[in-house]
């Protein structure tokens, strides 16, 4: 495979299962009612956060836990979410820093909430992971009570649902991406506050600044698979070149009507950029010997 | 019959003290330093399981509070958990899981999982924001392989092949970075992790003292309680100390006897329902 040191050697396809609850095989009932179910579910959301998340939020607002509203958009990230004709292309880094130090090189920010829904996260890994889990157990009894695959909108909507009613709490921008067989590719963006809003791309985090007018010009409707792929990536590699707070790899999630596809593009195989050098006397050339050497100008 | 005042049941922390806090601070009390664990904790993924490391050094501001501490915290007989940070929420959030495991076990009849204690320290430390300040690497191996995590004060968590944490972290990091590869035996593993801690004892202030290590593998724990000590105490008097009957000087004597403030009263009304 490709060498060592670009991410952990980890199976990058390998989705890593982080479940909320246990793994195990639910056979959907046919439902008649699937729609007023989609309803009662946005109010069974709404009470249930409401009680469980709103009982530590009167505490926490009282001895000024609030939000710093005022503080920098999103943070830490760039995140990259794109339909084609077909499906949809979510790209993001995988740098997750606290503060000045890379706690973790490799993350992987793109979560599965159903088969057919991911979502990109940017913000708090903590607010967004709980998000994320969340919304993936309460997708799961959804899909069960439907009888059929969630659609994306849904999805989004019970993101955006904790995120808006929990919004002083949370420092969370989401970009939510998936294929359903009503409307195929959609993305969903929900940036911090709550807000939902459905665009054919949609780039979030701190590197996103960097990405605006390269999208501007760049994005075209109706791409294939492989340029909407490479769009992705290049937009990822270009902020990541510019951002302090993004770097790493590069992963991407594809998901269509035939499945979903996760691809890995190490450091070494992005495009250099402007006043990036070629790595010179790096560990790639010293792992591949046993005995570290010592560097030579 | 009393009044009785009716309050809900609050969860969480309470932060009435706190006006009286900052006001004692204002007339200059200082507030005793809580024992925080410095800290290096490491741990890898090897090819039979994961090694885990912790130097043993616990400290209250400047001082060195404990010099041989346990960092690496029983969850589950396959499962252990570095911890760093304030070390009364390390023990507390560890212990805590670890019964929630055992209970768990008793009801599901199975060997508990790495992912299950996972779940369980990430909402309690995300329920408390931050808090509840434990900065931990979990590791174990379950029916579904060697897994390893850390998990940080605010709820996140990652999953990793190596990592590290506390105050060392950047030392051992650096180690792990240069040396670390897939599919490491069990003696390189263990020389790595013992390495790395090293790495953070020698450069790292909040760090010291000794080597703790874990390893575990399919159906076996082992727990090498001080595997290195890279720091035994050089000098020590060969006199040792004695201390005569009767050297302590006594300075003045003051005897006072205790009054009875309560009267015993030889039998009295018997008691009545």
């Amino acid at each position: 495979m490709e060498n060592k040191l670009s991410g952990f050697g980890l199976d990058p396809t390998g989705v890593e299962r982080r479940t909320f609850l246990e793994e195990g095989e639910s056979s959907p009932k046919q439902s008649l009612y699937s729609l007023s179910l989609s309803a009662s579910l946005y109010l069974a959301c709404f009470h249930l956060l409401s009680l469980k998340l709103g009982f530590i939020l009167l505490l926490l607002s009282i001895y000024k836990m609030d939000l710093d509203l005022s503080a920098p958009h999103s943070t830490g990230t760039t995140i990259i979410g794109v339909t084609y004709n077909g499906g949809v292309v979510l790209g993001a880094d995988s740098r997750t820093s606290t503060g000045m130090y890379v706690a973790n090189r490799a993350s992987d920010k793109i979560t599965e909430l159903t088969d057919n829904v991911y979502v990109c996260r940017s913000g708090s890994a903590a607010d967004t992971q709980v998000i994320s889990d969340y919304v993936r157990y309460f997708l799961h009894q959804h899909t069960i009570q439907l009888g059929q695959p969630a659609t994306v909108k849904v999805a989004a909507n019970l993101v955006r649902l904790l995120s808006y009613q929990n919004k002083n709490m949370l420092q969370a921008g989401v970009i939510v991406g998936g294929w359903d067989k009503y409307e195929g590719g959609q993305i969903y963006s929900v940036p911090l506050g709550g807000t939902i809003l459905r665009q054919p791309f949609s780039i979030g985090g701190s590197g996103s600044s960097y990405l605006y007018g390269f999208f501007d010009q760049a994005w075209k409707e109706d791409m294939t698979h492989e340029e909407a792929e490479q769009l992705v990536v290049k937009a990822a590699s270009l902020a990541m070149a510019r951002d302090g707070a993004s770097g790493g790899v590069v992963r991407t999630v594809t998901i269509n009507a035939e499945g979903v596809t996760r691809k890995f593009y190490g450091g070494d195989t992005l495009p250099l950029w402007h006043d990036e050098l070629e790595p010179t006397n790096s560990l790639l050339d010293l792992l591949s010997s046993s005995v570290p050497e010592p560097m030579s100008t | 019959m009393g009044r009785m005042t009716e309050l809900p049941t609050k969860g969480g922390f309470s932060f009435d003290l706190c006006t009286r806090n900052d006001m004692l601070l204002k007339n200059g009390l200082q507030m005793p330093p809580f024992r925080k664990t410095g800290t290096t904790i490491v741990g890898l993924v090897f090819q039979d399981g994961v090694v885990l490391g912790a130097d043993t050094r616990a400290t209250e501001g400047p001082i060195v509070a404990d010099k041989n501490c346990e960092k690496i915290h029983f969850m589950a007989p396959n499962i252990y958990c570095c911890g760093a940070g304030t070390a009364a929420d390390t023990e507390a959030v560890t212990d805590m899981v670890s019964s929630q495991l055992q209970l768990h076990r008793y009801a599901t009849g199975r060997e508990s999982r790495v992912v299950t204690a996972l779940t369980l320290l990430k909402s309690h430390l995300f329920s408390y924001q931050g808090h509840v300040s434990a900065a931990l690497v979990l590791g174990g191996f379950d029916v579904t392989g060697p897994h390893l995590h850390t998990v940080y004060p605010h709820g996140s968590t990652d999953t990793l092949p190596f990592a590290t944490m506390g105050s060392g972290s950047l030392a051992a990091m650096s180690v792990f970075e240069s040396k670390y590869r897939e599919g490491l035996t069990r003696e390189e593993g263990i020389e790595l992790v013992a390495e790395a801690i090293c790495a953070g004892i020698f450069n790292d202030l909040g760090s010291g003292s000794n080597v703790d290590v874990c390893v575990i593998t399919e159906g076996k724990t082992e727990y090498l309680r001080n595997y290195q000590l890279p720091n035994p105490r050089t000098y020590i008097s060969s006199k040792g100390y004695t201390f005569v009957k009767g050297q302590t000087e006594v300075l003045s004597t003051k005897i006072t006897s205790i009054q009875p403030k309560v009267e015993a009263v030889e039998g009295g009304d018997a008691m009545e329902e």
